[in-house]
């Protein structure tokens, strides 16, 4: 297996993310071959191209295109999701800040596909400089005609407004995302309607991730039958694949969909030295995890699935046997229960609760039942909450505890956790090994 | 009542509906088309347990209780599972759909249990002290859905308890559930948000906003500012304590004062406005504790404004009387029944051979009550000059309810407000004047896009939570804007001062079927506007409705309460009306007067200069009266005084015999809301009071007259006994609206109107409601303040001759030479400190000197944003 550079082509460029040096790489041919399609043949050839949501799901994107109803005159919206906050997910913000036309090419394409005369990018509030690099971009390519009115003389119009979030998790969920950008709370609408019949302003919306509508422009440019080259007959094409943890050389890998963990790991250069893989997620803390017996499962939407688990966003988060699962599943609960949006109980009152036993269990306070009670309560967020978020949550405890149901009971019945989290650091951390006195010095 | 025979505009037959038959818990049920699974259930008697949902409000699906387990039909028709268990407060019935309840279902059971668990671990255990204790629907479904003991041994969410919303409600955020019922009652029903969501996760709560932030008219009194700094202003937050299903919001009156197995309720209508909302009145050992909204989808839906929830300690205040009192050596003594009757009896013949008797009723009578006062007035002192309005009134709107309102039975209903394609608001602020009829209106612009037209001079709060366009009208112009619509819509040219563009765009909306037009009670004031509204009415189609402020009003003019009007709409000058009349009240025709008599005015000029010889009087406030001392004088200097009153007033201390009368809780009766329904109530508490109608009974009998009013059974028969007239009825009115003179610099007309929350006799004894009153402001146009050189929260002092009120300016976008004042607010007295009524002329200037200031704390700065 080998790379298939196509975002990431030109990160290595001096100043990779101006115009020029995308332009030099034959960036916005794709906009220039879409300009020339009718707008249905450009939906057209996404929806042959078979390229599936990058955000997460997997949802076919030509077809969610599609699902918009037949133009009445007003408008309607394309919006890019770049509120990615999940843990160990860094694609979406490296490429943005790396190659940012990407996307710009990838919206102007879309826009024109779908009759979108004002498209918005939500970022992710937190990432300054991204933002700035996305806000560069797209004055860069109003400048040079890509956006604004008569886009490159063909008569179609274009307004980008890039537009940052306050720093929420559930703004990355597509309709709290909406009504974050309309300056309400951010929290899940009730479906139906869906986006694509009442959006943005209650107009027909095309929600994508960054990634989605940055592999647009070479679906344009290179044609459909090179993107079905790479990837399988189902998830086909080109992806980032975030390796990340005790991984030699961690970063992103793009490759083509249905590469497995044990070739990126021969990429990265293997699990830390001297150690062994234990655990590991394929999408990203909400996604059910995996250990060495998955190193063979092929990355792509359906062989995921098959292993029970999901391809989510292809961070792969690698933990080495040093680490004690407790803590790493007690450590992203925290983060759903500080995240949760407080709209339905099950999210809301679940994780807080679940975050309490966690620390309580690391603490060596764990009780008898509390393996059950943590089983218990996963069983009435899962498909219980009002958001996918709520599912996410319970993943990581599910999963944990069925793969290493062990090492829970180990830290009730031995009160107290076994392993010593200096060991798994990759920066100095004090040991647990060593007691630090009160007053002591360090 | 309806001035156009419009029953097309009311719809043919309605189309069918379509339905949905779907299977629920192995019964197969068939629902309106877009009926809600949760709706669905009810509907077979299936309760299934819910937090958030309500059927007035919008689906949220954000407690996830009422989840149940549904199947649906695949496109070959084989029956598939949902994978999840759904919400089915969300969820709409779909054809061939299964549903299956916690009843039948493992897995809705499991998950509603699951969801109870979570809701009830960090929630208090203080029932035992929690006012929702006993009625908590959160208690009742815990023992239905919840586990009998705890598995949570965690550290439970808590916040300082509690905080104060407003002087009235309180919020106890660790109870709350975050079901969002009360913020989104305040977004959707009431559209005066005062609370929302803030902060996320577990520490997501209910809080209060920065009022710089919202557009508030800030309150009176001591609406406790929070750590924010915002006030509170709502009309309507006491709904939230109802609808509240955990004992989170609770109301600082009611807050520790009973449990709710203790209380006795006696279904109500409430008192304040002529709405006729219905409520329940909760009480225990014969005292009143609190009022709630009761359920009435024609009329109020399930909502009532704070007034009518939190103002009834006025019924049972120190100041009651309780015994008949006699004037003896110019003080009133308690007297025994008979000794005061008999002198009642006595001073009235005596009166009414001197001149005549005076009848002023008032407002606020059931309809038992008014029919058995104009009878008494017609048949037993044979005299016509009887009046119940205490207010601004004239004869142009005497001639208008004859003409128009009496008699016509019920015509535009709540319901038709909310269907209506545009209604327009002449002399009429919803909000302040009719609470439920603002709210229903507001359902029709939410609902069905109903536009709002307001002849104000200026858009109020409410105007704009209607979405209202605003026809600026200065007091005393509203005829001539109404006469421009009627013109505009004959093809009539239009006076060269008037703009055309409004005026067209009102006079093509009204046009369309169903379009209303509510004259409010205001309108008596100005000269020309009834006969300009029904030009209006006539010549656009549009349906007219007459919204009183007072509940007795429109019963009042259904029993005669006016001079020259009979019961039902007849005329007092027709023979043959009078001739029915007699014969239901089984007197000779020659025993009742066949002239006219005096109106309000005209009685108290009498009683001045001596030409009447007495004066009976109900319950009526000296200083609601449009000049307050000219009627002070008026009475003292009248003959004999008899008052039939709840509680001492003006009146009582002037009267020579004061019979005591029962208020409404402690008396049977039923009042015509403006509408013209009948909305009868019980009677909630054991009492020895005396509704009018008997008290009049007993003084008839005195006066050798049957009164037939004994029993509250006989005088309900009464009121029917004579129903409408179908003879010629009064002509309408025709005055013609003058021309408005010049404002003279230094000068501006009056422009006032009651608030729903003010210095009202009604409202004493409940602090907590008077804190959520708005402050009492002027208001003037930037351009009328710079001519009088002052700014805004600058002090200005209103005057005329009689005297001034210096209250501080909030300078708004309103028209020009007029200041605006509320009529009737703490501090701010119109008609009695002025002796000025709406449309006249009055002085303003700065404030000689400033006073300190003496608000309360809380309430005090000057200006909008001035309560820190």
């Amino acid at each position: 297996m080998t790379l298939t550079p196509v975002l990431t082509d030109t990160w290595d460029a001096e100043r990779s993310w101006t115009l020029d040096a995308y332009r030099d790489r034959g960036g916005y041919a794709g906009l220039r071959a879409a300009l020339a399609m009718p707008p249905g043949d450009v939906v057209q050839a996404v929806k042959d191209s078979g390229l599936r949501g990058r955000g997460g799901a997997g949802f076919p994107t030509g077809m969610k295109w599609g699902f918009l109803p037949p133009d009445d005159g007003g408008p309607r919206y394309l919006v890019v999701n770049a509120d990615e906050s999940e843990p160990g997910t860094c694609k979406d913000i490296p490429l943005l800040l790396a190659s940012p036309h990407h996307l710009v090419e990838g919206i102007a394409i879309t826009s024109y596909a779908i009759g979108c005369r004002h498209a918005f990018v939500y970022v992710r509030g937190e990432v300054l400089h991204v933002y700035r690099r996305v806000v560069n971009a797209v004055r860069e390519a109003y400048d040079a005609g890509y956006l604004g009115t008569d886009v490159l003389g063909t008569g179609f119009d274009l307004d980008v407004t890039v537009h940052a979030g306050a720093g929420a998790y559930i703004c990355g969920e597509e309709t709290a995302l909406l009504d974050s950008l309309e300056g309400l709370r951010g929290q899940p609408r009730l479906k139906p309607p869906f986006p694509a019949v009442a959006g943005l302003y209650a107009r027909p919306t095309v929600v994508n991730n960054v990634e989605t509508i940055a592999s647009v422009p070479g679906v344009l440019s290179r044609g459909v039958d090179w993107f079905r080259s790479m990837g399988t007959e189902r998830s086909p094409g080109h992806g980032l694949f975030s390796l990340s943890g005790h991984v030699t050389r961690p970063g992103q890998y793009e490759a083509p969909l249905g590469t497995t963990l044990r070739e990126l790991l021969n990429l990265a250069g293997g699990v830390r030295a001297g150690h062994e893989l234990k655990f590991w997620t394929p999408g990203g803390s909400s996604t059910p995890m995996f250990t060495a017996e998955h190193l063979d499962v092929p990355l792509d939407y359906e062989s995921v699935g098959a292993a029970r688990s999901m391809l989510g966003t292809r961070a792969l988060q690698v933990f080495d046997e040093t680490t004690c699962v407790v803590r790493a599943v007690s450590r992203w609960t925290d983060f759903y229960a500080h995240e949760s949006c407080g709209k339905c109980t099950p999210c809301r009152e679940g994780t807080y609760w679940m975050k309490q036993v966690l620390h309580r269990i690391e603490a060596g306070e764990g009780a008898d039942g509390d393996v059950d009670l943590l089983l218990d309560l996963c069983g009435t967020i899962l498909g219980r909450a009002f958001c996918a978020l709520g599912d996410g949550a319970t993943s990581p405890v599910t999963s944990s505890i069925q793969l290493f149901r062990d090492e829970y009971e180990a830290h009730i019945t031995g009160h107290g956790c076994p392993f010593d989290p200096a060991a798994a650091a990759l920066f100095p951390y004090p040991s647990r090994r060593q007691p630090i006195l009160a007053g002591g010095a360090r | 009542m309806t001035t156009t025979a419009d029953k097309a505009a009311q719809g043919a037959a309605p189309a069918p509906v379509e339905t949905v038959t779907f299977t629920l818990d192995e019964l197969e049920v068939t629902v309106p088309k877009g009926t809600l699974v949760i709706r669905a259930a009810e509907q077979v008697g299936i309760a299934i347990p819910r937090f958030c949902d309500h059927p007035l409000l919008a689906p949220a699906g954000a407690c996830r209780q009422c989840l149940v387990e549904v199947a649906t039909p695949d496109r070959e028709g084989n029956l598939r599972t949902m994978p999840k268990p759904q919400a089915s407060c969300t969820l709409e019935a779909t054809p061939g759909m299964v549903v299956h309840t916690q009843r039948t279902s493992e897995v809705a059971a499991t998950a509603q249990r699951g969801v109870m668990e979570l809701l009830l671990m960090n929630h208090p255990l203080d029932c035992p002290v929690c006012d929702k204790g006993g009625e908590c629907p959160l208690q009742n479904q815990a023992m239905t859905s919840g586990r009998a003991t705890s598995r949570f041994r965690d550290v439970k969410r808590t916040f300082p308890k509690p905080i104060a919303v407003s002087t009235e409600i309180l919020l106890d955020r660790e109870r709350c559930v975050l079901c969002q019922r009360c913020t989104r009652f305040s977004e959707e029903v009431a559209g005066d948000a005062f609370i929302a969501l803030q902060e996320r996760g577990a520490d997501q709560q209910i809080g209060r906003f920065d009022e710089a932030v919202l557009d508030f008219d800030v309150p009176a009194g001591a609406a406790r500012p929070d750590a924010t700094g915002a006030p509170f202003s709502s009309y309507f937050s006491g709904n939230t304590i109802q609808i509240c299903p955990v004992g989170a919001l609770t109301g600082a009156a009611y807050r520790f004062r009973a449990r709710p197995f203790d209380l006795v309720s006696t279904p109500a209508v409430a008192e304040h406005d002529s709405c006729g909302s219905a409520i329940r009145v909760d009480h225990r050992r014969g005292v009143v504790l609190r009022r709630l909204a009761g359920e009435d989808p024609a009329v109020n839906e399930e909502w009532i404004t704070d007034k009518d929830r939190f103002a009834f300690t006025w019924q049972a205040g120190p100041d009651r009387i309780t015994t008949p009192l006699v004037r003896e050596d110019g003080v009133l003594r308690p007297a025994s029944w008979v000794e005061a009757l008999e002198l009642a009896a006595e001073g009235l013949a005596r009166a009414q051979a001197a001149g005549g008797v005076g009848v002023l009723p008032g407002g606020r009578l059931t309809v038992e009550d008014a029919f058995a006062w104009s009878r008494f007035a017609r048949a037993v002192l044979g005299t016509d000059d009887v009046d119940q309005r205490a207010r601004v009134h004239g004869p142009e709107e005497a001639a208008f309810l004859a003409h128009a309102v009496a008699g016509t039975g019920v015509g535009v209903t709540f319901a038709d407000l909310e269907r209506a394609p545009a209604v327009l608001l002449a002399g009429l602020e919803a909000e302040e004047e009719a609470g439920v009829t603002f709210l229903r209106l507001r359902n029709g612009v939410r609902r069905n896009g109903t536009r709002v037209f307001g002849l104000a001079p200026f858009a109020s709060r409410g105007l704009r939570r209607l979405d209202g366009t605003l026809l600026p009208a200065a007091p005393g112009t509203e005829g001539e804007w109404l006469r421009a619509i009627a013109r505009q819509t004959t093809g009539e040219l239009l006076p060269a001062r008037v703009d055309a563009e409004p005026v067209a765009a009102v006079a093509e909306a009204l046009a369309r079927p169903g379009a209303v037009v509510l004259v409010g009670e205001r309108l008596a004031g100005v000269r020309g506007a009834y006969s300009a509204a029904l030009r209006v009415a006539a010549a656009t189609g549009a349906r007219l409705a007459w919204v009183p402020r007072r509940a007795g009003e429109r019963g009042g003019v259904e029993a005669g309460l006016l001079p020259g009007l009979l019961p039902g709409g007849r005329p007092l000058t027709d023979p043959a009306a009078r001739a029915e009349v007699a014969a239901a009240w089984g007197v000779a025709p020659e025993a009742l007067p066949d002239a006219p008599g005096r109106d309000l005015a005209g009685i108290l000029d009498g009683l001045s200069v001596g030409q009447l010889g007495g004066a009976l009087v109900g319950g009526l406030q000296l200083a609601d009266l449009p000049d307050p001392q000219h009627a002070r004088t008026a009475l003292a200097a009248a003959g004999f005084v008899v008052s039939l009153e709840v509680r001492a007033s003006e009146v009582t201390a002037l009267a020579d015999v004061v019979l005591p009368v029962a208020p409404p809780a402690e008396r049977a009766g039923s009042y015509w809301n403006w509408e013209g329904r009948v909305r009868p109530f019980g009677q909630a508490l054991e009492s020895a009071a005396l509704p009018d109608h008997r008290v009049l009974h007993a003084l008839a009998e005195q006066l050798g007259a049957d009164l037939g009013a004994a029993t509250a059974l006989e005088a309900h028969r009464a009121a029917g006994a004579l129903p409408a007239w179908t003879g010629r009825r009064t002509p309408a009115p025709t005055a013609v609206p003058p021309v408005p003179a010049p404002v003279e610099p230094g000068t501006a007309v009056l422009a006032s109107w009651h608030l729903l929350l003010d210095d009202g006799a009604l409202q004493t004894g409940e602090q907590f409601l008077a804190g959520t009153a708005k402050r009492a402001v002027a208001r003037m146009s930037a351009t009328t303040a710079a001519a009088v050189d002052v700014f805004d929260g600058d002090l200005v002092t209103v005057s005329t001759d009689r005297g001034g009120i210096t209250l501080p300016v909030q300078v708004t976008p309103m028209v020009d030479h007029v200041v605006w004042l509320p009529l009737a607010s703490a501090g701010c007295r119109v008609h009695d400190a002025l002796g000025a009524a709406p449309g006249d002329v009055v002085r303003i200037a700065p404030a000689a000197e400033t006073p300190a200031p003496s608000e309360p704390p809380g309430g005090a700065g000057t200006g909008r944003g001035g309560a820190r």
